[in-house]
């Protein structure tokens, strides 16, 4: 194993985090306020309850995901396309480094970011909401195996990107609407039945179902399945990334 | 001496159907300076990003050290540096976190004191703060030459590494170059300046069109293919050169009043003796003659040429 590679993308990696601290921790959080108010305050005053949980604190494990998921995806992302767009990727590839350590390296600091843009904004959720974590364990497993596996996924995007269109796409076009029709803000059992059951094919659903039952010990499918889903996600992106680095795809001519 | 890279019957084309590379055979022997030159799309690049990694072949074979590039691709590399052509540096990166960055991406412990004394050597040490976007176009080509020095690379790739390089910054790399060749490591290096080639190479290859057309110690091909000039200045310019003097294929010169007279300087008889005999019967007077030996880039220029030719033919 050559875990110089992977310290050193990490810490590289690290560096531009922290180069543009201000930005990557300012608007999640102000956005994640935004949505305290426009979700909790206003349309909270309508729905009192969800499962015997106030409203306001109910779309908290939501909107964590919501800005987790984003988050890992354009930061994994971005962090892999730059090389890329530049040319630095070179380095990468005459590297005696092989694909798990070049992708261990950019998607641990990918994840690292996004868990601490979710933990800050569960602070701040602390200011706007009463709010107690039934499973704290469970949550933190369930917010690290989010971060990592979207972060993976992200990485795929990253390589497969043509163009920062291509890059900004991805996110606006896929992870939001999954993310918000995956019951961050609402239960699966308030939709019509039909509904109920397409919902099922989006994985956001099996992440949100089982980081708000860490919260709230309420489930929209049980905790296993949830488990099983993202370790599911997590192990065919790996595979993809895999097949990328042995065939070489968009990354070598 | 033996070999440390060798390179059997490689190929490469591209995904739009170019092939570059056409059945390279190369042998690098350990410690010495190769000098790769061909002309622009002859395949340098090419060769040498698919020896890196940066490119799939698509057939053959490239040993590195006794180690297969696709088999055993981790201790390939650990041996290898690159220096590649394009200039592709983080922009916003300090000098320095670029420098210590590749040393860690090949696996070696951090060492600042190895990565101030490579900086020192190629004057960025009062640079290493500065971000690589504020650095000049020759102090970016140095630091992309201090990143591959970083890992302490026994074989080394410099991709034209003197292109928009200053008279005396090329001279400090010439220096560089020929301190590497002493500790032991082994330098392929390509370039457009046929003058560097000749000032620092033990061995020349040319390749043109994906293939190599010869690989010859510099001495040698330069006495081989060495050919001599002699310039003869009459006193005064001939409208035409006489019948008497029809076999020694003469050439009228750059000035007026000038005839050039090419001979193979290896040759038994070079026939200049002949010649200004011949020259005197026919009434000619002469003010000055001169010999010049030809360069390595004319040697390169009638080599390349010559394999234009016969591709048309
Ligand atoms: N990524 C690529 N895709 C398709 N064709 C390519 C690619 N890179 C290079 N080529 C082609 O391969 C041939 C060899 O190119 P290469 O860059 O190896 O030449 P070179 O000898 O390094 O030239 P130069 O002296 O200009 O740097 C050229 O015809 C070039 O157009
Ligand atoms: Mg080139």
């Amino acid at each position: 194993m050559n875990l110089e590679a992977v310290r050193a993308i990490y810490v590289f990696e690290m560096g531009r985090t922290f180069r543009t601290l201000l930005q990557s921790v300012v608007s999640p959080v102000l956005s994640t306020s935004l949505y305290f108010i426009v979700f909790g305050a206003a349309i909270g005053s309508r729905i009192q309850e969800v499962e015997g949980v106030s409203y306001g604190a109910f779309i908290v494990p939501g909107l964590i995901m919501l800005t987790v998921l984003t988050q890992s995806v354009s930061n994994a992302s971005f962090g892999i396309y730059f090389p890329k767009f530049i040319g630095t990727i070179y380095e990468h590839l005459s590297a005696p480094a092989s694909f798990l350590e070049i992708t261990a390296g950019y998607v641990l600091a990918a994840a690292t970011k996004s868990l601490a843009i979710g933990l800050i904004i569960l602070a701040t959720s602390f200011f706007f909401v009463e709010l107690s974590i039934a499973h704290p364990f469970w949550m933190v497993i369930f917010l690290v195996l989010t971060c990592l596996s979207f972060s993976l996924l992200g990485f795929i995007i990253g390589i497969w990107a043509r163009s920062f269109e291509q890059l900004q796409l991805v996110p606006l076009l896929v992870i939001t609407p999954l993310v918000f029709l995956g019951g961050s803000f609402y239960s699966i059992s308030m939709l019509p039945p039909f509904w109920q059951s397409v919902t099922l094919f989006n994985p956001v659903v099996y992440l949100v179902s089982g980081f708000r039952w860490a919260f709230f010990g309420l489930a929209d499918v049980s905790l296993g399945l949830s488990l099983a889903a993202i370790l599911g996600f997590t192990g065919l992106c790996l595979a993809v990334i895999w097949w990328i680095f042995t065939t070489g795809w968009r990354l070598r001519q | 001496m033996s070999a440390i890279v060798t390179i059997s019957d490689l190929r490469k084309t591209y995904d739009g159907g170019l092939t570059a590379l056409n059945g390279v055979d190369l042998a690098i022997e350990e410690g010495e300076i190769l000098a790769l030159l061909g002309p622009n799309g002859a395949g340098k690049t090419t060769l040498i990003s698919a020896i890196c990694g940066i490119v799939s072949p698509s057939a053959g074979q490239v040993v590195v050290g006794g180690h297969d590039i696709a088999g055993a691709y981790r201790a390939a590399r650990a041996l290898i540096g690159l220096v590649p052509q394009e200039i592709s540096l983080e922009p916003f990166e300090k000098v320095l976190t670029t420098v210590r960055f590749s040393r860690g991406l090949f696996g070696k412990r951090r060492d600042d004191a190895l990565v101030e004394s490579i900086l020192r050597k190629l004057s960025l040490w009062d640079k290493r703060d500065s971000q690589v976007k504020e650095l000049s176009g020759g102090m970016k080509r140095r630091v992309l030459i201090a990143k591959a020095l970083s890992h302490e690379p026994r074989v080394l790739f410099l991709d034209e590494p003197t292109a928009g390089v200053d008279v005396e910054l090329r001279r400090d790399m010439w220096e560089i170059v020929k301190e590497l060749k002493a500790q032991g490591v082994t330098i392929i290096l390509t370039t457009h300046y046929i003058e560097e080639a000749e000032a620092i190479a033990d061995r020349i290859a040319v390749i043109s069109k994906g293939q190599i057309l010869l690989v010859e110690e510099k001495d040698k091909l330069m006495r081989r293919m060495g050919r001599k000039q002699l310039t003869i200045e009459l006193d005064r310019p001939l409208e035409e050169i006489p019948e008497a003097l029809a076999g020694y294929g003469l050439e009228p010169g750059p000035v007026a009043g000038t005839l050039v007279y090419s001979y193979d300087s290896q040759g038994e008889r070079t026939g200049i003796t002949r010649l200004l005999n011949d020259l005197q019967a026919a009434g000619l007077q002469l003010r000055d003659v001169s010999t010049r030996e030809s360069s390595l880039e004319e040697i390169f220029v009638g080599l390349v040429a010559g394999d234009a030719g016969e591709e048309r033919s």
